[in-house]
């Protein structure tokens, strides 16, 4: 396949049984999505995450941090961002 | 995106990064050789990055990726990164992958975007160099940022002699379009934290803040403006402004503004900062219909008034800014917020998708002579370009008992983690050594590949040839080199002396105690008893409802007591919340997981066992001693009236001129800070009096008027209703006398009017000050009591101020509501379903553990002198009845947090900390200056 091409992974219903079943418990489902890796996004996965969910945090940035990661310094304490 | 609540489809576009994330081991060596120059996105286009490179320094995952700009991706040319990769992870082949994933519920978390001042041209933006926008300047101040920290101005990147910043830029504008009407929330504060920050840069910098209004409305900030403001040659001028040009030659930027000593003025600066505000993220329209959700008037997601992380759609939960500008506190508490909602609505499912960790079975080493392995981390270059790596492996081969040492590029990597467990196996290794970084971040993660390899975690130390060695000394890389050995050396000594140590497990109580039954105790008791857990909630007063009962509208106008008798309604009716009223908590007493709680109560006395305790115990409203309060029945708080608008009080109906009076008895010297609430109540009070009767007179005088957020349109649709704003100075408070004109009696009132330049006189029939928020009385007590912290203004103090806005530093003991801060309502409930979330992260354990890093009393030492409770700041010590030798100190392991503060009082020395023993210690520092040197040192001193 060539750069820029769509590479289509099957429909979970297209497979047969055994196979959906293995997909469900290993491979795509979870208990909750959150859209967006900024501090708040993070936070809500880890806690999501403590209390026993499984979660897909998805970002639309090669690394999750968002704009907090750009910031210098946070007031009113001026501790370090990251 | 399709289903619903509990079962959604969402289909994912994964773009490819074309490097393989298990192969990159983030070592930089394809962007040093990568000849694609182009502006770097995350340092806001300044400086330049490559078509491949990682996307920031700290960036998780630490690993590269490719992008558009990649000349192979655009015309098939280059491909030098793949021939330069050592481990083969550059990847042409890797396509888009369209995932699909099935999920019970959704959080959005996709944050803001800063107002782009070019669209409008505003303030010379796009069209001068030296004028940026305040995310640039967060850039140029980051030691990570383009000039690796050195403040340069892009025109000819010489350091600024002279800043101005310009204020809600984008914020607070309705005309021309293209602005916001909204208040940003976060500019005035963040403006101060630069200001500061240039000046710690270089003193001699002057800077200028061009604002209107200072909005220092958050917990502590007001004490942050007082400490940016009076820095030497610091300014802060309240005027609108215009950027009238530049200087041909040195490109300064020239600002007009007006004073009222001076009348209009040009001046001129080196460099102009935008305080640019906060719009909807980018393509919101494009999200909001792919997920199906309204958004509001400004392009945020719309939320429920009384539940601001619930979305138009079921299952669809905001956190963070999405729901409009919030600072970073906030946002971590809609964060947990909106978890602990996803918790309620998939209580059901808990724990069905997690796997728990297995461990093998640990070895007992503690006999065996010590077989050490040194694993010494490259860090990509961070180490590996001061530090001669190699020549360290083969110094630690030569140091007792290291039998075996290695390179890796990055030993934090997974396959380099597996790898140190795998020869822990094979070298049969009983300790080991990973010289890298600080254990702050990473020591958890090498503790777990000893685990992994079925030694105790305790036989794992980090010797820091990083932020200690190669970060400080860089251009030094001769003596840096030898400092690495030395710390090796050092960690080599310690490591002898380890020991294997026991964490202690402790079984969670699955119950939670709420003290305080207003909004903030009720809403939270109820998210955690909807996940399935028994409440206790306890309220001091004999009704449920807090300081709530004395609201009856909000800004938004929801209808406080329809809402709050609602709220009462499912709280008696929740099978799984106790409530107790009358009650008073007369002792408690446990740690994390384990409380028992006293509680004396209308239903008599009470004890109950509990895992987790919240403290929303509320707050209460200052009682005036100034402006006549208590003299004259005509002057009330803002409540107060508020009671009286709505109750149609006679004295309110008929009156023809009110006058507010802002900030009483807070920004003083008693109460240094600013109560919040007070701008909007009287804003929500005025446009009620308006509407009742559009001709009467309203006043409202003012320090800085702080309608943050959407609020600023009330205080705008105010202004535009006839409600007058008149500023004060506190130097001048409004003069209050009773008198009578034109026979009718009055309150006159007078005060300078700086735009006028005199004085002016008012005749009013009712006044009403915004009384503070202060904290409630009951605060002392409850801070005896939970052993929970205060901040200078007396409310409590949570464990960080960013990060951990929603718990005590007391372990097990949570916060929300106005005895954090004074709040809006839609604030408090935030914050109670926030504490629920963290609770619920608690009590969905059956078990926690506690470290075995803890301090221990050598009883046969120990002189009773009790130094060392003392200095205990969590309580972990009390005087314990012994058997042979009486009274003497005890450890509660559980409480201890291992800080050593014991130790360093205790005269005897007989209190130890676990993992950190003077032996242990000492032979670091012997390690260090060996024996000859000390002795050759004395004798020089001699």
């Amino acid at each position: 396949m060539k750069p820029g091409e769509v590479k289509k992974l099957d429909h979970p219903t297209d497979l047969n049984g055994e196979q959906l079943i293995k997909n469900l418990a290993g491979g795509n489902l979870g208990d909750v999505m959150v859209v967006g890796g900024g501090v708040s996004g993070i936070q809500a996965s880890l806690d999501l995450a403590a209390v026993g969910f499984k979660v897909y945090l998805v970002d639309r940035a090669p690394a999750i941090g968002g704009h907090m990661a750009q910031l210098d310094k946070t007031f009113p304490t001026n501790d370090c961002s990251m | 995106m399709e289903g619903e609540t509990g079962n959604f489809k969402v289909k994912l576009r994964k773009k490819p990064r074309y490097v393989r994330e298990d192969k990159c081991t983030g070592c930089n060596t394809c962007t040093e050789y990568c000849p694609v120059q182009y502006p770097d996105e995350f340092n806001q286009d300044i400086s330049n990055n490559k078509a491949i490179h990682i996307y920031y320094s700290q960036a998780i995952p630490l690993i590269t990726y490719i992008d558009e700009n990649c000349l192979y991706l655009k015309e098939e040319k280059c491909r030098i990164c793949e021939a330069v990769c050592q481990n083969e992870a550059i990847d042409f082949n890797q396509t888009e992958e369209i995932m699909e994933i099935s999920v019970g519920a959704v959080i959005l978390a996709p944050g803001y975007e800063e107002f782009d001042p070019k669209i409008r041209a505003d303030f010379g933006a796009g069209r001068y160099d030296n004028v940026i926008t305040s995310m640039d300047y967060e850039r140029l101040t980051d030691s990570t940022g383009p000039y690796e920290g050195q403040i340069l101005r892009p025109s000819d990147l010489k350091p600024p002699q002279k800043v101005a910043w310009i204020q809600c830029v984008g914020s607070r504008q309705v005309n021309p379009p293209g602005a916001n009407s909204y208040c940003s929330s976060v500019c005035c504060t963040y403006t101060q934290k630069q200001v500061i920050l240039t000046k710690e840069h270089d003193p001699e910098t002057e800077c200028t803040v061009f604002h209107n209004d200072i909005r220092s409305f958050g917990k502590d900030f007001e004490r942050f403006f007082q400490r940016a403001e009076e820095l030497p040659d610091v300014r802060f001028i309240r005027s609108y402004v215009s950027v009238t040009g530049k200087d041909p030659e040195t490109e300064n930027v020239i600002i007009k503004y007006t004073t009222p000593e001076e009348g209009v003025k040009e001046e001129e600066f080196d460099l102009v900062i935008l305080s640019v505000g906060l719009n909807p993220p980018p393509d919101v329209e494009g999200l909001a219909k792919k997920f199906g959700l309204e958004l509001n008037d400004h392009g945020f997601c719309k939320t429920n008034p009384v539940n601001p992380m619930e979305t138009s759609r079921p299952g669809f939960y905001v956190s963070g800014a999405f729901q409009g500008p919030l600072e970073i506190p906030e946002t971590v508490v809609t964060a947990s917020g909106a978890g602990s909602q996803c918790g309620e609505l998939l209580s059901y499912r808990k724990g069905d998708l997690s796997v728990e960790r297995v461990y093998p079975p640990e070895k007992d080493v503690s006999l065996e002579e010590p077989r050490i392995g040194v694993f010494v981390c490259h860090c990509g270059a961070n180490i590996g370009r001061v530090v001669n790596v190699p020549s360290t492996v083969d110094y630690a081969l030569t140091l007792p008992n290291v039998v075996y040492a290695q390179e890796q590029l990055f030993s934090c990597a997974t396959n380099s983690a597996e790898e140190i467990t795998e020869m822990i196996k094979e070298k049969d290794l009983n300790r080991v050594i990973v010289a890298a970084c600080s254990p702050r971040t990473l020591e958890m993660l090498f503790r777990d590949t000893l685990r992994e390899a079925g030694l105790n975690q305790y036989y794992y130390e980090m010797a820091n040839i990083r932020e200690h060695c190669s970060w400080v000394h860089p251009r030094q890389k001769d003596e840096a080199n030898q400092k690495a050995k030395d710390i090796i050396r050092m960690a080599v000594a310690r490591t002898h002396h380890l020991e294997p140590l026991m964490e202690i497990k402790l079984p969670v109580d699955k119950k939670a105690l709420v003290v305080g039954g207003g909004v903030a105790g009720m809403t939270c008791a109820l998210s955690i008893a909807e996940q399935g857990h028994q409440v206790y909630l306890v309220e001091r007063e004999t009704e449920l409802g807090g300081t709530a009962r004395q609201v009856y509208e909000t800004l938004e106008g929801l209808n406080v007591q329809a809402f709050l008798s609602d709220l009462i309604k499912k709280v008696y009716r929740h099978p799984l919340i106790h409530v107790y009223t009358g009650a008073e908590i007369t002792g408690t007493a446990g740690y994390i997981g384990n409380f028992t709680t006293k509680i004396q109560s209308t239903r008599g006395n009470t004890e109950v066992k509990h895992g987790a305790t919240v403290i929303a115990t509320g707050a209460d409203v200052y009682t005036p001693t100034e402006y006549l309060y208590g003299e004259d029945d005509r002057v009330m708080t803002h409540l107060e009236l508020e009671e009286k608008i709505a109750t149609e009080d006679e004295m309110i109906a008929g009156a023809e001129t009110i006058v507010m009076i802002q900030c009483v008895g807070c920004r003083n010297e008693d109460r240094n800070y600013c109560s919040r609430i007070c701008c909007n109540e009287s804003v929500k009070n005025a446009l009620q009096l308006k509407e009742k009767n559009p001709e009467r007179d309203v006043y409202i005088l003012f320090r800085d008027m702080r309608t943050y957020g959407y609020n600023e349109d009330y205080y705008r649709e105010a202004a535009g209703k006839g409600v007058v704003f008149i500023r004060y100075e506190p130097e001048q408070e409004p003069q209050l006398e009773p008198a009578e004109e034109e026979g009718r009696p009055v309150i006159k009132v007078t005060l300078p009017d700086y735009v006028l330049q005199k004085n002016i006189e008012l005749d009013a029939d009712v006044i009403a000050l915004a009384a503070a928020v202060i904290p409630s009385a009951g605060t002392r007590e409850v801070e005896n009591l939970f052993k929970v912290g205060l901040n200078p203004d007396g409310f409590f103090k949570e464990a960080h101020v960013k990060l951990r806005p929603l718990e005590f530093s007391a372990e097990g003991v949570y916060l929300c509501g106005i005895a954090h801060y004074p709040k809006m309502i839609s604030e408090t409930i935030s914050q109670a379903y926030g504490a629920a979330g963290r609770v619920l992260a608690l009590l969905s354990n059956d078990i926690i553990t506690a470290s075995g890093a803890i301090c221990e009393v050598d009883k046969n030492k120990c002189v009773t002198c009790g130094a060392c409770i003392d200095a205990c700041a969590y309580g972990a010590i009390e005087f314990e009845e012994t058997d042979e030798a009486g009274l003497k100190a005890a450890v509660n392991p559980v409480l201890c947090k291992g800080d050593g503060l014991c130790n360093a009082v205790c005269p005897t020395g007989a209190i130890q900390l676990k993992h950190f023993t003077d032996e242990e210690l000492l032979s670091q520092i012997d390690a260090v200056v060996p024996e000859e040197e000390v002795a050759e040192t004395k004798e020089t001193a001699v």
